[in-house]
């Protein structure tokens, strides 16, 4: 055990898999770096914010596979590998890019096991950051986490924390369906107690970072630590919040997110990804249909608007969900007074 | 090949306030003021400024994530540009696009790009336009040797063809595409690859103000006079890194250096014009200090400009909803 920062733990994970299963490999735009460079420096980059640092150094260029700048086909060559005996992990940079590669992931890869009646196995991972925070400005900082979710084959992780990461990454490396995993580029530096050794989260298996009797939180990714914020802020006023990280939106642990709903009758949803069918939509529709007997207030929903991420410091910031927000929503939940009947 | 001094006095210009626009934007960058990427145009500019001297307003760009030069080189606002990059309200995107996205339509710039490969299919559809609507205008992509590699540059090229465009692919090959050398990421050769989609290909060095000019203008003829798309190869090496803060431990060291010395489009500029007496070197200092002092009042400018608000936010997703 010890301090580790979120692009360290990916890292590990990457490396202890690598080390446990030849047929894990990497590929990706500069995920080593250097090759074809007039010094000779190979692993220049180790990917653009340094996750894979080091590892073209331990595995080698058989392994650890610099591509062309041509995303729909090193995406679908992982997919065509994965199918045909490889485990591997593509980065994709950032997720954005899906836009370049979409057909390879969503008509092929995530279909093959469906269509082909059971028959194949798709063990591909792809990596990716997301998220606003940055001023990457509307085409490099989205949160496409539900546009994945919507596509039936594919798995969908959105770790909150370096341990997080860690474990589910290695658990996404061993799974055997294609699985999109998200990093918050935001929080590569967010520090936290790994284990060292190598550890599994399963999927579907929501973490409950905190518990309480008012309200509950549900939350993804950056924004499972903001809502614990918020959490922190409201105890002093004597308000108790459940918090749910899900981990994964595909598959969604529903039970979990059902049952803090029956405890505490009120639901505050957190999510930082453009607000039309996204995950707050689907969790809302959830307990709406689910646990509507339990709900003592509407469903508030804790999301940005229905805009491409601007540019400018003010305006981002007034864009992404931020932990005052959160607070406020929590806060007109518990406010709430039903209508009296006429 | 006789160029008129107007123009070649107007190139001199658009080159050093590309240069100085984009040595300025380096040294600010490093006070951690300026958000978000940056990718510098420094070393390349006669690429720019010796195409887009064949352009007219009513021609059309797509440039890259590297853009600020194709936007100077295309008329763009110079002082709305800085504001962009410092995201402020008189940004020429009014703060919303920043450094990657800066674009004026009404200049036939159809935008920087955050997305490799983005442009080449915009300036398809730019060039369909000029066809369809007969306006005798070109549209030209600009794109980087990594960028060549993608499937929408090379679909693009394909489909220029099929449909005979008014098109220009401005190949502008640096050597790297971040941290990857066009050696190891570029099968083939890029005239093999204007053959196989069956458009003549022209070449040039794009440290020669001269050489892109003449090269530029054989091949825009062509696009122009409706006989199809051509590729225009340009060679270049960037001054800097990536993005700024890119620390290019993939490049020998004195690489840049060399670069600097060997391929500097403003001094060669310099030499040969002052040289031929086409220009006297009295007029060539006057652009750059009358260029330094702009530079300067434009960032001056940006800093102290409004930043945009709250309505701003949701303003412009739709033209109506
Ligand atoms: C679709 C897509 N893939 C990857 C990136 C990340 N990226 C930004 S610039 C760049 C390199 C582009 O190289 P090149 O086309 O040669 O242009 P240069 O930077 O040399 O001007 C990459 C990989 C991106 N922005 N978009
Ligand atoms: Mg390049």
């Amino acid at each position: 055990m010890s301090k580790k920062s979120f692009r360290q733990a990916i890292n590990e994970a990457l490396r202890q898999e690598m080390r446990r299963d030849p047929r894990v490999i990497l590929m990706g735009e500069d995920v080593a770096g250097g090759q074809g460079g007039s010094s000779g420096v190979t692993d220049a980059w180790g990917g653009v914010l340094g996750v894979t640092k080091g590892l073209y150094t331990e595995f080698g260029p058989e392994r650890v596979l610099d591509t062309p700048i041509t995303e729909a086909s090193y995406i679908g060559a992982a997919a065509g590998a994965a199918a045909t005996g490889l485990r591997p992990v593509a980065e994709l940079m950032f997720v954005d890019f899906v836009g370049c590669c979409l057909d390879q992931i969503m008509n092929q890869a995530a279909k093959f096991r469906y269509m082909f009646g059971g028959k194949a196995r798709t063990p591909l991972v792809i990596r990716a950051m997301y998220g606003a925070g940055f001023n990457a400005a509307a085409q490099h900082s989205q949160a496409l986490y539900p546009i994945f979710t919507h596509i039936p084959g594919l798995k969908v992780v959105v770790p909150s924390s370096p341990y997080e990461a860690k474990g589910l990454l290695i658990e996404a490396i061993r799974d055997d369906d294609p699985v999109i995993f998200l990093e918050n580029k935001v929080m590569y530096d967010d520090e936290e107690e790994v284990p060292d050794e190598a550890y599994t989260i399963p999927f579907g298996e929501a973490n409950l970072t905190r518990e309480g009797n008012d309200v509950t939180l549900v939350a993804f990714g950056r924004m499972v630590g903001f809502a614990n914020e918020a959490a922190d802020r409201l105890a002093k006023d004597g308000i108790s919040c459940t918090v749910i990280d899900p981990r994964t939106t595909s598959p969604l642990d529903s039970a979990t997110i059902l049952d803090c709903v029956a405890d505490t009758g009120r639901l505050v949803i957190v999510d930082e990804s453009s607000p039309r069918c996204n995950m707050a939509t689907d969790v809302a529709a959830l307990v709406a249909e689910e646990a509507f007997d339990a709900l003592k207030a509407p469903i508030r929903r804790v999301t940005p608007p229905h805009t491409p991420v601007p540019f400018a410091t003010v305006l981002e910031k007034l864009y992404l969900p931020d932990v005052g927000r959160i607070e406020a929503a929590v806060r007109s939940v518990m406010g709430y007074k039903a209508r009296q009947e006429a | 090949m006789q160029i008129a001094r107007d123009i070649l006095l107007h190139s001199y210009r658009s080159m050093r306030t590309i240069r100085e626009f984009e040595e300025r934007l380096h040294t600010e960058f490093a006070t951690g003021e300026i958000p978000g990427f940056v990718h510098l145009y420094c070393g390349e500019e006669a690429s720019a400024v010796g195409v887009c001297a064949h352009l007219g307003e009513s021609d059309t760009i797509a440039s890259t994530h590297r853009g600020h030069g194709h936007c100077i080189a295309k008329g763009v606002d110079v002082e709305g540009m800085m504001a962009e990059i410092y995201g402020r309200s008189t940004g020429v995107c009014r703060g919303k696009g920043g450094s990657m996205h800066i674009a004026d339509l009404a200049r036939g710039m159809l935008g920087a790009n955050g997305i490799v490969g983005g442009g080449p299919p915009l300036i398809c559809g730019a060039a369909l336009s000029h066809k369809l609507l007969k306006t005798d205008g070109v549209a030209v992509a600009f794109y980087g040797d990594g960028a060549s590699n993608e499937g929408t540059t090379l679909e693009s090229l394909n489909l220029a063809s099929v449909w005979k465009l008014p098109a220009v692919f401005v190949c502008e090959d640096n050597g790297y595409g971040e941290a990857t050398g066009a050696s190891y990421a570029c099968a083939g050769t890029q005239k093999d690859r204007a053959a196989g989609f069956g458009m003549p290909y022209f070449e040039c060095d794009g440290s020669d103000f001269f050489a892109v000019y003449e090269t530029a203008g054989e091949a825009i003829a062509h696009a122009r006079s409706g006989k199809g798309p051509v590729m225009l190869h340009v060679h270049l090496a960037r001054w800097y890194g990536h993005f700024e803060g890119d620390a290019m431990s993939y490049r020998a060291s004195d690489e840049v250096a060399q670069a600097r010395k060997d391929h500097d489009c403003l001094s060669a500029f310099r030499t040969r014009t002052t040289g031929a007496g086409l220009l006297e070197g009295a007029s060539l200092d006057d652009i750059d200090s009358a260029v330094r002092t702009r530079i300067e009042a434009a960032v001056q400018a940006a800093k102290a400009a409004p930043l945009p608000e709250q309505e701003d936010l949701m303003r412009d997703v739709y033209v109506s909803y």
